[in-house]
């Protein structure tokens, strides 16, 4: 259950179209994440998988089925909102039970399902509480729990973390993936945020302006990027591009490197520059090299203990075999 | 507002503004508590002394007393159910979105600028009159006989006159407090499984339950004071006499301004039991 197919999935507003004929597979069980910057489509594209807006063309399968007309309701599908959208004037017992109530379950199925998604969310105590009356992490589990007790055969999420704090972002995108794992249902989960992308997902698929840009596994992105907006959007910090002599020594129009791929030293190496502010996170440290001749600034991830002062001279060499090739249309070679 | 002096400053800053507000507030309370224990007849001896609870007995043994009540609170009520039922449809239908938005809600909005004794005079003459009024015609075109509405339906005209000018209030606040609704809350509750019609019961009611609220308590507040409506209409005759009504024939037509002022004391006293019953059953709505 839960294998859903998009064919030819095309989305206009008015004259724009938003997003061009799209295809694509989304397996039975499997952590989809889109992701792509504000404006890309991801989220439009997943409330066309919602039902929430109506396919201009194309044809929407789930489970075999054509649900490309189905209203929202009918496709067995549960969304995570952004906003969470919990019913305020109703307690969080209330809101769990609604779709429940909506479906016309017998009340002793009602409290019975619940009961189990609140002691799988640790939401026991607040069963009687408002969703005003919640912290933020609360409230994200109540709508999860919301979206569990219907069974439905896919989970939608539509940047679920966004709202809430860092520490608690990380704590929860833990929750989801241990959800996905008990669950093994289908989650189809839309961020902007690279890094929760590659945590969590099993098949990322990258947007760009409505256009899927590539699908693969995190690794695959990170270590195949097809092309150079992939390379630049999948990896923290972002990759270096060189253009010039480097990059067509090398037989290619760009060459990338990332910053975890490139060593830095005091004495020698292939490329000379100054350095401008370096990040200490601790473990370790990034430097942003200025005055190489080749890019404005070169990130370079270095060990923590390496103590480089703002203006001093260092020396930098790309593992040579890790250089991402492109061509001139940005196409990897 | 911290410190000492800050709390002093703004007790200082802010008096003139409490004190002018209590002046306004307690000299007419005081001047009609003091009359209503007086015998006092402009036109037929003055100031004729003290006289005790006199005039608060003769308010209410008299035999309008109890009818004016109660036809006070049939109007208020009525002209409450029906802005508020008619003020969440039009405000529904306003939300949805239509060619010439902005022009349709000012026309909506509009009745509401109409003066109360313009438009009354404007439903007498040209809707309810029973013989050349709009209605009239209508009926006739059915071949009914037309109603007399001043005189066979006279609390009826006046809720209908009275509705119609505050339905545009109702409307305007319902509207916004749609429009604050969060789209998402209404998407889910569609994911839900929820119908139009539940999304309706289960979503969009209990978010404008607060709104409802206001409205409920504004409108009652002035519908117990509705005058001009009633003045040039039927003239309080027909069993239209409301109990503001009933105070002003007590002091203008008798010309007996104790027992108007011992009736304006039962009025205070009416409209603090209304709110008091309103702020009960809704006030619950006002926290949270």
């Amino acid at each position: 259950m839960g294998r859903i197919v998009l064919d030819k999935v095309v989305k206009r507003f008015g004259d724009v179209e938003v997003i061009p004929p799209l295809d694509l597979t989304i397996e039975e069980g499997e952590f989809t994440v889109f992701v792509g910057p504000s404006g890309c489509g991801k989220s439009t594209l997943l409330r066309l998988i919602a039902g929430l807006e109506d396919v201009s063309d194309g044809a929407i399968q789930i489970d075999g089925q054509d649900a490309t007309a189905l209203p929202p309701a009918q496709r067995r599908l549960a969304m995570v909102f952004q906003s969470y959208a919990l019913y305020p004037h109703m307690s969080v017992r209330k809101n769990i039970a609604f779709p429940l109530k909506m479906a016309g379950l017998p009340k002793e199925e009602q409290d019975r399902r619940v009961a189990a998604a609140a002691a799988a969310l640790n939401l026991n105590d607040y069963l009687d509480r408002r969703p005003g009356q919640l912290s933020g992490g609360q409230r994200q589990r109540v709508a999860i729990g919301r979206a569990i007790v219907r069974e439905p055969s896919a989970f939608l999420f539509d940047e679920p973390l966004s709202n809430l704090d860092a520490a608690l972002r990380v704590g929860m995108r833990l929750e989801i993936s241990e959800l996905h794992k008990r669950l093994n249902t289908t989650m189809v989960y839309v961020t902007h945020d690279q890094v929760e992308a590659m945590t969590m997902a099993d098949k990322i698929v990258v947007l760009h302006a409505g256009v899927i840009e590539q699908v693969g596994s995190p690794l695959e992105l990170y270590h195949e990027p097809r092309n150079l907006f992939v390379a630049g959007f999948i990896g923290s910090p972002k990759m270096n591009f060189m253009t010039g002599t480097e990059a067509t020594s090398r037989g290619a129009h760009t060459i990338g490197v990332r910053p975890e791929h490139i060593t830095a030293s005091f004495d020698s190496g292939a490329w000379k520059g100054r350095v401008g502010v370096s990040e200490h996170l601790g473990s370790d440290t990034f430097l942003h090299v200025l005055d190489t001749g080749l890019a404005e600034s070169i990130t370079v991830r270095v060990d923590g203990e390496f103590s480089a002062r703002h203006g001093d001279t260092v020396w930098l060499t790309p593992i040579e075999d890790k250089i991402h090739r492109f061509d001139e249309k940005g196409d990897r070679k | 507002m911290a410190t000492q002096h800050s709390r002093s400053a703004a007790r200082f800053m802010m008096a003139p503004a409490v004190i002018l507000l209590l002046g306004w507030m307690l000299v007419p309370l005081v001047m009609t508590l003091y009359f209503s224990f007086k015998k006092y007849l402009p036109l037929r001896g003055g100031d004729l002394g003290w006289v005790g609870f006199e005039n608060y007995v003769r308010f209410v043994t008299s035999s309008s007393f109890w009818p004016s009540v109660y036809t006070t609170l049939i109007i208020v009520g009525g002209v409450l159910a029906i802005t508020i039922c008619l003020g969440i449809v039009l405000a529904l239908l306003l939300d949805q979105p239509m060619w010439g938005q902005g022009i349709v809600r000012i026309l909506v909005i509009a009745p509401f600028f109409v003066m109360p004794t313009v438009s009354a005079l404007v439903w007498k003459n040209m809707f309810m009159d029973p013989n050349y009024g709009l209605f009239a015609y209508l009926w006739k075109f059915f071949g009914a006989e037309p109603i007399q509405w001043m005189s066979q339906a006279s609390i009826q005209s006046i809720i209908m006159i009275v509705s119609w000018q505050w339905l545009p209030f109702a409307t305007l606040i319902l509207l916004t407090a749609i429009q604050s609704l969060d789209g998402e809350q209404l998407e889910a509750s569609e994911m839900d499984g929820a119908s139009a019609l539940k999304r309706f019961w289960y979503i969009i009611l209990p978010h404008l339950a607060r709104a409802i609220t206001v409205v409920l308590l504004i409108q009652t507040i002035f519908l117990l004071s509705i005058f001009a409506e009633i003045f040039v209409t039927t003239g309080g005759a027909f069993g239209s006499k409301t109990l503001s009504y009933l105070i002003f024939q007590r002091v203008l037509e008798s010309q007996n301004i104790g027992l108007g002022s011992a009736g304006g004391v039962y009025a205070i006293i009416l409209a603090n039991i209304v709110a008091i019953f309103l702020m009960r059953i809704v006030g619950k709505n006002l926290d949270n």
